[in-house]
């Protein structure tokens, strides 16, 4: 394709635009709300994943040691532990550092325990964390059967029930958007079914004078491009801004310790560049779709 | 040059277009195809410029057999050869200019070229003076020469006419018709299909008159008229 020919597939397809004034309009508005939705779920997405990631990389296995365990045991306890496949590392901390840490947990309470300085009942601990946090159960379940294990705490039950919860929440999400993206490339392939329609005339005469399908096909092309890439400007603005005010509220007034947002930059910017990547997506499917059955020869 | 062979073309719904067409056209020829509405005619034409497919047999066009032709190679048949319709087939929203350099533009020629090739034309055409107006301003007659300028503006070696001339007055038709004698004077075989009876007596051209799918008629200097008794 020449320099020529490629700078009037262009021209042609933002003439089209303006002269398809409102279907422009009817299929880019079909663009923008799906990508509203989809942004918007994306962003929730994103969240909950990051969230999950931060919970599953806290997962740790504490190993309480048996009191009467001495030094050298506890040493072959760890590199035994250590031997097990899946574990990434282990932490000794010791019961003087276990009571200082329950005293902080505790806050202002936690003084009352000061009281058990004098005489320590809690045991040592290996702090173990699994390579995939997904390994944990296995992994700690392993652990339970060595020597000199007191007991084994990486919060039973809660751990699972909160990997089989994000897993749910992910998939859902993953449905709900790739449903979404399904009724829009209809209802784009539809629009755009029509303004191609109104042009059958022109697709016909292209035919006639020996225009080849490609040549046919690239304004159109261009045209679902154009059109995807406007539909997801909105929806980019509207979700910047939204994300930006709700990330400085979060920020400066909720703020959860175990919960945080995604920063604005870079999330907004990847998030934006995928909008306008599955704009353009799906305009140009949906374009090359309707105009696929005009050129059957 | 144009050559049917054994052509046979029954259409889906079993309507039998042709049946058993043979015919040479040379090149350089101006021929006249005459008949009844729905003997054949139209589809006969279709046939030349691949707009639609025999059944069987073979057309053979510029040494390329149409039956055989790939879809994919259409375009650059189509190329070689002029289209003309009965209603014109101009893009409204481009101008007389625009319209003709469109069959350029689809071939990727250079502007440079199309801006040459297409005044030619209008020149030859006589409408060089309307380069600026809108198919809706014109007059039927040269709306028809503005779709003619564009049939012949990548010079072809046959232009095929589909009653160019069945919107138009008598006069106006007399006009596209003497049009068409100019550009088969220089070389180009015409292939015209007319229900235009006038036209046809008074040129004395080759007529192929077609009826129930077949050629009942092939006269080098031939008058209109297509039913048994006429003849």
């Amino acid at each position: 394709m020449t320099l020529h020919t490629f700078k009037r597939h262009v021209r042609e397809s933002i003439k089209s635009l303006g002269r398809n004034g409102w279907m422009t309009f009817a299929s880019a508005s079909a663009v923008t709300v799906t990508l509203l939705l989809v942004g918007v779920f994306f962003a929730v997405m994103f969240n909950i994943n990051h969230f999950a990631k931060k919970v599953e990389n806290d997962v740790e296995i504490r190993v309480h040691i048996e009191l009467t365990a001495d030094s050298r045991q506890k040493d072959a306890l760890r590199r035994q532990i250590e031997a097990i496949p899946n574990v990434k590392e282990v932490r000794y901390s010791s019961k003087d550092e276990e009571l200082k840490r329950l005293i902080k947990s505790m806050g202002d309470e936690g003084s009352s325990f000061r009281l058990f300085e004098q005489d320590n009942p809690l045991s040592d601990v290996y702090v173990v964390k699994a390579a995939h946090p997904q390994d944990t159960v296995k992994v700690a379940k392993q652990i339970e059967t060595l020597p000199f294990v007191h007991k084994v705490n990486y919060g039973q039950g809660t751990v699972e029930k909160l990997f089989d919860a994000l897993k749910v929440a992910r998939n859902v999400g993953l449905v709900l958007i790739l449903g979404l993206l399904f009724t829009a490339m209809f209802l784009i392939s539809n629009t755009i079914k029509i303004t191609i329609f109104a042009r059958r005339r022109e697709i016909e005469i292209m035919r006639l004078v020996g225009a080849t399908n490609g040549f046919i096909r690239w304004p159109f092309f261009l045209e679902g491009l154009w059109l995807g890439m406007l539909g997801a400007l909105f929806p980019i603005a509207a979700l910047s801004i939204v994300y930006y005010n709700v990330y400085q509220v979060y920020e400066q007034r909720v703020s959860l310790p175990f919960f945080e947002l995604l920063p604005f930059s870079p999330f907004m910017w990847q998030l934006s560049a995928l909008l306008l990547v599955i704009g353009a997506g799906i305009g140009i499917w949906g374009s090359v779709m309707s105009v696929r059955k005009f050129l059957k020869v | 040059m144009i050559e049917m062979q054994d052509v046979y073309k029954t259409y889906p719904n079993g309507v039998v277009a042709l049946n058993g067409i043979n015919v040479r056209i040379k090149q350089g020829e101006f021929v006249y195809v005459v008949g009844p509405s729905g003997a054949g005619k139209s589809t006969f034409i279709k046939m030349m410029y691949r707009e639609e497919k025999p059944t069987s047999g073979t057309i053979m066009v510029n040494g390329v057999n149409l039956a055989k032709l790939k879809d994919s190679k259409v375009p650059l048949l189509r190329r070689h050869i002029g289209v003309v319709f009965q209603d014109f087939k101009l893009l409204p929203k481009l101008n007389v200019y625009e319209n003709v350099a469109f069959a350029l533009e689809v071939i990727e020629e250079s502007p440079k070229v199309i801006r040459k090739k297409v005044m030619e034309v209008l020149d030859l055409v006589g409408l060089k003076h309307k380069i600026r107006s809108y198919p809706n301003e014109l007059s039927g007659g040269e709306q028809q020469r503005v779709s003619i300028a564009r049939s012949i503006v990548n010079s072809p070696k046959i232009v095929i006419a589909d009653e160019p001339t069945g919107n138009l007055d008598p006069e106006t038709s007399w006009g596209i018709v003497e049009l068409f004698e100019k550009i088969n004077d220089r070389g180009t075989t015409i292939v015209m299909a007319t229900h235009n009876k006038e036209i046809v007596n008074a040129t004395r051209r080759r007529v192929i008159a077609i009826e129930n799918g077949k050629i009942v008629r092939d006269e080098a200097k031939g008058e209109y008229g297509y039913d048994a008794s006429y003849v």
